[in-house]
C-alpha cells in the first residue's frame, strides 16, 4: 500500500523518469532471452582465480614480518588478556579468573547504580545471574572482555576526535566524510582485510570491533560540542576564560548526555561486532552460536543467543540511564550509601576470591541445557506443525522470485548487467552516481567473484523491496499516529540493538537452511532502522502544513500521498538507503546459513586457507556492492535546496 | 550615507570608550570591503552580489562617557549585537580603533584581552548563556573562578552580587528550576561579579514577557544608580531604549542612522526611517517643552506661568490646558518661547499624523 503511494508520487514528480527506467527494465529482460549464459563470469566453490591465489600467497608478507601492526596487534592483545585474566580466563596461576562471578556481578550492580540508578543496578545483577545460570557465564565475560576492551579503545581514539571535530569546522567536515563512507560498509567486511594485517584471534576481533564501534562515539561527540548554546560559550569568553577553561568547564560538562548517547551507540556496536567477530576466532558468545549454527543445533544457538540478548538489553539500560541522570551534585545521604556500596562491592571481591562457590559459577543449576532442549523442541515442533506452510512459503518465494531474479542477474553477460546498472545510475543521479557505478562494476569483475556477488545481489534486492514495503507502511503509521509509535519504537530499539547473529536462529528454525532465511532474516533486522527514519520523517512534516492540506478536506490518503510522503522525501531515499545496506550486511552473514555466495566465500576464506584468497576479495566485493548500492540510492535523493550557510 | 550626527558629543579625552571607523565584515577576505571606498560605498545587497560579504557593521565612530548608559539600538539584523561583540573583541573587528581608558583595545594580546574581560568588562546574554550544570551560586563566580580566586573569596563575592540583584535564597538552585526572569537575574550577578568598568547587555530581556521584562528594566535602571558603571545596552525595543538609555545610537544595515537623546531622536528624527521608527512613541513621555516651544506671536501676552525647558510635555500639559494665557519657556531667565493649549494638543491628540521636528514646531501643523 505504502510502496504504491511512493510510485505514484514519483509518478508525479517526474514522469519521464519511471517511464525510462521501465523501458530500460524491459529491454534487459528482452536482452537476456537472446544472451543468457553469455560472459557469465562463473567461478566454482574451489575455483580461484590468479588475484586470489596472489592474496593467499601474499599473505604473511603483508601481515605478520610488519612491525607496525605486530606492535598494534600485542598491546591490543595485552589489553584483552589483562581483561580476560580479570574477568573470565583462569590467571595468574590460579585456576579462575582474578575476579569470580559474585565480584563481578558486584562490580557490574554497583556501577549501575552509581552512573545510573537502583533499578538498573537490579537489572544488571539479575541479568548477569541469568546468563550465568544458563551455563554460558565464562563465554559471557569473554564477550564482556572483548567488549570492554574495544570500547575503551574507541572511546580513547573517539573522543579526542570528537572533540576536535566538534571544535574545528574543517576537522568537521573530513570527519563526517570519513564516517559516512565507513558507515555505509557492512560490518562483515572490516573482518576479511584486518585478518591479513592483523592475524585471525581476540586482537583482530577487537581492532574490527573498534574501527566499527568508534563513528558513533566521534559523531555524538562533535554534535554535543557544536550543540552547545554559543551564548554560554561567548558568556565564558566574555568573562576571560582560556581555551581550556572553556572547553573543561562549559563544553564538556554541557556535552555530557549526548557524549554518553555516543558511548552508547559505541557500546552497543562493539557488542554486536564482537559476535561477528567469532568469525575470525574470537573468543565468547558469538562462538557458541557460529559453532551451534555450524551444527545447525538450534536449541544451543537459541541459548547463547538468548545471552546476547540479555547483555545487549543490560548494557543498553545502564547506559541509557546513566545519560538520562541529571549532572547534580550527589547528596550527603547519596554519598553515604555510596561508600557503603563500594564497602559491599569490595567484600563480594573478598569472597569471590576466598571461596569457590563464588569464583566459580554452580554449574549444577542447568537452566541452559533446558533452555537449548525447549528450543529445539519448539524448532521441532514448528517445523513439523508449520513446515509444510513455511517451506512453502520459501518455496514460492524462492521459485517465484528469486529464481527469476537471480537467473536474470547471474544469467546476463557481466557487460550487459554493467550497462543496466551504469544507466540506471545516470538517469537517477547523471555522472554523480554513473561513475561510482563504472567504477565499482568494473573493481567487482576484477575480483573475480562476479557471479556469486550477482546471487547476493538478488537475494538484497529482494530483501530490500519487502523492507521498503514493511518500513514505509509501519513507518507512516507510527509518524502519523503517536500511539502506534509508542507501542511500536520499544520494539524496534530492541531490534536494532540485538547483535545480527541472533536473527538467524528462528529463521533458522522456521525455514532450514537457505537463500530465503537470510532473506527473512535481514527483512527482520534491517525493517527497524527503516520504520525509524521513515517515521522521524513523517513526524518531521510540519504540523501547519498537514493542518492546512486537512483544511482544504483532504482525505487521509491524500494528506499522506501528496503532503507527508513528498515533504518527507529525503527521509524516505534515506531510510531506503539504510535498508539496502542493512539488508547487505544481513545477506553476507547469512552465507552462513545457506545463502551462499560472497558471504559464504568469506567465511570460507577465514576457513580454508588456500582460499585465504577468494575470502579477502569476496570481501572486497561486498564493499564493492556497498558503495554502488549506496551512490545510486542517495543519488537519487533530491537534494537541498538554497544552500544558505550563515556564518 | 552617514546621516550628519547633531549630539552634544563627548570628546575623546573624556571617553571611557572610543570607537572610531569600527568595521566588521563577515565573508571571504573580509578586509578589502574596509579598504577600498569603491566596496565600502557599497549597500548590502550589492556588497553581497559583488563580494559575498556582509557588513554587519559599517564605518561606526562613538564615545561612551563613564557612568553613561549608551543604548544601542536597530532592527534584527541591524548589526547592533554584532557590534557589541565587537568591543570585547569576542568579534574580531574588521577595522577601525577601539580604544579603551587610552589602550588600543585591538593592540592587546590574547593574554591582556582575557585580563580585560576578567577585570574591566561584562556581559549579559539575551538568551543568558548559563551553565546548566552550575548551582547559581557556582554561576555566579564563575568569572571570579576563571581568573583564579580562592573559593572563600567568591563564595563571599558571589553572595553580595546574589542579594544585590534581589536572588538570595536561590543560591543552591540549578539554572532550569528558576524562572526567566529570576535567570536573566543570574546572568546579571554573573555579570556583576567581576566588578567591571563596563557592562555590555545584548538586548538581555527580550525574552522575557512584558510585565517582567518592565521589572527588569527597573532593576537596571536601580542597580546603575547604586554601584554607577558605564553600560552599552543593545535592545531593539525603542521604549526600553528611551527609558534607559542617556543616549541612542540607531543602526540600520551597520551603519548609525542617528546618535542623540531619546527627545532628539524622537523631536528631530534625521531622515524618513527614523520618523518612521518613532512614530509610536508616546510622544508626550519624551519630548520636553524645549521642542514645542514657539516665538510668541505678536500682540501674544507674556505674563503667563513660567516652565523649564526640561520639563516633559505630559508633566505640563494640565497647567498649560487650564492657563488663559501662553505659558513661558524659561532657561536661566532667557525666554526660549512660549506654548499654548494647540502646541500640547498636537503631541498629545494625534501623535501618529504630525511629524514633529525642530523645524515643525515653527509652522504650524498639518
Amino acid at each position: 500500500m505504502a510502496a504504491i503511494t511512493s510510485d505514484v508520487h514519483v509518478e508525479v514528480r517526474r514522469p519521464r523518469r519511471s517511464v525510462v527506467i521501465g523501458v530500460l527494465l524491459v529491454v534487459w529482460v528482452a536482452a537476456y532471452f537472446v544472451l543468457s549464459g553469455i560472459d557469465t563470469l562463473p567461478l566454482g566453490g574451489q575455483e580461484t582465480t590468479g588475484f586470489h591465489r596472489w592474496l593467499t600467497e601474499n599473505r604473511d608478507f603483508v601481515g605478520q614480518g610488519n612491525i607496525v601492526f605486530d606492535t598494534i596487534r600485542s598491546v591490543v592483545d595485552q589489553l584483552v588478556v589483562l581483561l580476560q585474566s580479570l574477568v573470565s580466563q583462569p590467571s595468574y596461576g590460579r585456576p579462575v579468573p582474578v575476579v569470580g562471578w559474585l565480584g563481578v556481578v558486584a562490580i557490574s550492580a554497583y556501577l549501575a547504580w552509581a552512573f545510573g540508578n537502583w533499578k538498573v543496578a537490579v537489572l544488571t545483577a539479575a541479568g548477569l545471574a541469568f546468563v550465568g545460570l544458563q551455563g554460558l557465564w565464562q563465554e559471557s565475560m569473554d564477550t564482556l572482555a572483548l567488549t570492554i576492551a574495544a570500547v575503551l579503545l574507541s572511546l580513547l581514539i573517539a573522543i579526542p576526535l570528537g572533540i576536535w571535530a566538534g571544535l574545528s569546522n574543517r576537522a568537521f567536515k573530513v570527519a563526517t566524510l570519513i564516517l559516512d563512507l565507513m558507515q555505509t560498509l557492512p560490518t562483515f567486511v572490516y573482518l576479511a582485510p584486518l585478518t591479513l594485517f592483523f592475524a585471525i584471534g581476540p586482537a583482530a576481533a577487537t581492532i574490527a570491533t573498534l574501527i566499527y564501534a568508534a563513528p558513533p562515539a566521534v559523531r555524538l561527540t562533535a554534535h554535543a560540542i557544536r550543540s552547545v548554546p554559543p551564548e554560554s560559550v561567548e558568556a565564558s569568553r566574555s568573562l576571560g576564560s582560556t581555551r581550556g577553561q572553556t572547553l573543561t568547564k562549559v563544553l564538556l560538562p554541557m556535552s555530557r548526555s549526548t557524549v554518553v548517547v555516543g558511548i552508547n551507540q559505541t557500546i552497543m556496536a562493539a557488542l554486536s561486532m564482537v559476535t561477528v567477530a567469532a568469525l575470525i576466532d574470537a573468543p565468547g558468545l558469538g562462538q557458541t552460536v557460529l559453532k551451534a549454527l555450524q551444527t545447525l543445533d538450534v536449541g544451543v544457538a537459541f541459548n547463547a543467543g538468548l545471552a546476547i540478548v540479555v547483555i545487549a538489553i543490560v548494557l543498553d539500560r545502564v547506559t541509557t540511564a546513566a545519560g538520562d541522570r541529571p549532572w547534580r551534585t550527589a547528596s550527603v545521604r547519596r554519598k553515604v550509601l555510596l561508600g557503603a556500596g563500594a564497602i559491599g562491592v569490595l567484600v563480594a571481591i573478598w569472597f569471590s576470591r576466598t571461596y569457590v562457590w563464588a569464583a566459580e559459577f554452580p554449574s549444577s543449576i542447568g537452566v541452559g541445557s533446558r533452555i537449548a532442549v525447549i528450543a529445539a523442541d519448539v524448532t521441532t515442533w514448528v517445523q513439523d506443525v508449520f513446515g509444510g506452510f513455511t517451506y512453502g512459503v520459501r518455496d514460492a518465494v524462492t521459485k517465484g522470485v528469486l529464481n527469476p531474479l537471480e537467473a536474470l542477474l547471474t544469467g546476463s553477460p557481466w557487460w550487459l548487467v554493467g550497462a543496466v546498472v551504469v544507466t540506471l545510475a545516470a538517469i537517477l543521479g547523471r555522472w554523480k552516481a554513473a561513475v561510482p557505478a563504472v567504477v565499482c562494476i568494473g573493481l567487482l569483475v576484477a575480483t573475480g567473484v562476479w557471479q556469486d556477488s550477482m546471487v547476493t545481489l538478488a537475494s538484497t534486492l529482494l530483501a530490500t523491496v519487502v523492507v521498503v514495503a514493511v518500513g514505509l507502511t509501519l513507518g507512516v503509521w507510527a509518524g502519523r499516529n503517536r500511539r502506534v509509535d509508542l507501542v511500536i519504537r520499544p520494539i524496534l530499539d530492541a531490534g536494532q540493538t540485538m547483535p545480527p547473529f541472533v536473527y538467524l536462529v528462528p529463521f533458522l528454525a522456521l525455514f532450514g537452511t537457505s537463500r530465503f532465511t537470510a532473506i527473512a532474516a535481514a527483512v527482520v533486522y534491517a525493517v527497524p532502522v527503516t520504520t525509524k527514519i521513515v517515521a522521524d520523517g513523517i513526524k518531521a512534516v510540519p504540523l501547519a502544513t498537514v493542518e492546512a492540506a486537512n483544511s482544504v478536506g483532504s482525505s487521509s490518503w491524500q494528506v499522506i500521498s501528496k503532503v507527508q510522503l513528498p515533504v518527507a522525501r529525503r527521509a524516505i531515499t534515506l531510510a531506503v538507503n539504510q535498508g539496502l545496506i542493512y539488508v547487505l550486511a544481513m545477506v553476507v552473514v547469512g552465507g552462513l546459513v545457506g545463502a551462499g555466495a560472497l558471504g559464504y566465500d568469506v567465511a570460507a576464506g577465514f576457513a580454508q586457507s588456500e582460499l585465504y584468497g577468494k575470502g579477502l576479495a569476496a570481501g572486497l566485493a561486498i564493499v564493492l556492492l556497498g558503495v554502488l548500492l549506496d551512490r545510486i540510492t542517495q543519488a537519487a535523493a533530491p537534494k537541498p535546496h538554497g544552500k544558505g550557510d550563515k556564518q | 550615507m552617514t546621516a550628519q550626527l547633531e549630539y552634544p558629543d563627548i570628546d575623546d579625552d573624556n571617553a571611557l570608550l572610543s570607537i572610531q571607523g569600527l568595521w566588521k565584515v563577515f565573508g571571504p577576505k573580509a578586509q578589502r570591503v574596509p579598504r577600498r571606498p569603491e566596496l565600502a560605498a557599497l549597500d548590502r545587497a550589492a556588497l553581497a552580489a559583488k563580494t559575498g560579504c556582509t557588513a554587519a557593521v559599517r564605518d561606526l565612530s562613538f564615545n561612551v562617557a563613564p557612568g553613561e548608559v549608551f543604548v544601542v539600538m536597530g532592527l534584527s539584523g541591524s548589526g547592533k549585537s554584532t557590534l557589541v561583540r565587537c568591543l570585547t573583541r569576542l568579534i574580531e573587528p574588521t577595522a577601525g580603533s577601539l580604544i579603551f581608558e587610552g589602550e588600543d583595545l585591538r593592540a592587546a594580546d590574547e593574554k591582556r584581552l582575557r585580563e580585560l574581560r576578567r577585570s574591566k568588562f561584562s556581559m549579559v546574554f539575551q538568551h543568558f548563556g548559563l551553565l546548566p550544570h552550575r548551582k547559581v551560586l557556582d554561576n555566579v563566580s564563575y568569572g571570579l573562578e576563571v581568573r583564579g580566586e580562592s573559593k572563600p573569596d567568591r563564595r563571599r563575592r558571589a553572595q553580595e552580587v546574589i542579594d544585590l540583584v534581589g536572588l538570595a535564597g536561590n543560591e543552591h538552585r540549578y539554572p532550569d528550576q528558576l524562572s526567566g526572569g529570576m535567570q536573566q537575574r543570574v546572568g546579571l550577578a554573573r555579570a556583576l561579579a567581576n566588578d567591571p568598568d563596563v557592562l555590555l547587555f545584548d538586548e538581555p530581556f527580550s525574552a522575557l514577557d512584558p510585565l517582567i521584562r518592565r521589572e527588569m528594566q527597573n532593576e537596571v535602571v536601580r542597580l546603575h544608580r547604586e554601584v554607577g558603571k558605564t553600560m552599552v545596552f543593545v535592545t531593539h525595543d525603542l521604549s526600553e531604549a528611551l527609558k534607559l538609555g542617556d543616549r541612542i545610537l540607531l543602526m540600520r544595515d551597520g551603519a548609525a542612522i542617528q546618535l542623540g537623546t531619546g527627545d532628539e531622536l524622537v523631536g528631530a528624527p534625521a531622515d524618513d526611517y527614523v520618523r518612521d521608527f518613532v512614530r509610536d512613541v508616546p510622544r508626550a513621555d519624551v519630548l520636553t517643552l524645549r521642542w514645542i516651544a514657539r516665538a510668541p506671536r505678536d500682540g501674544e501676552l507674556l505674563d503667563g506661568p513660567e516652565l523649564g525647558p526640561d520639563l516633559l510635555v505630559r508633566e505640563a500639559t494640565r497647567l498649560v490646558l487650564e492657563s488663559d494665557r501662553p505659558v513661558k519657556v524659561v532657561d536661566g531667565g532667557q525666554l526660549l518661547g512660549v506654548i499654548s493649549p494647540e502646541e500640547i494638543l498636537a503631541v498629545v491628540a494625534d501623535p501618529a499624523d504630525s511629524h514633529w521636528s525642530a523645524q515643525s514646531s515653527v509652522r504650524p501643523t498639518d
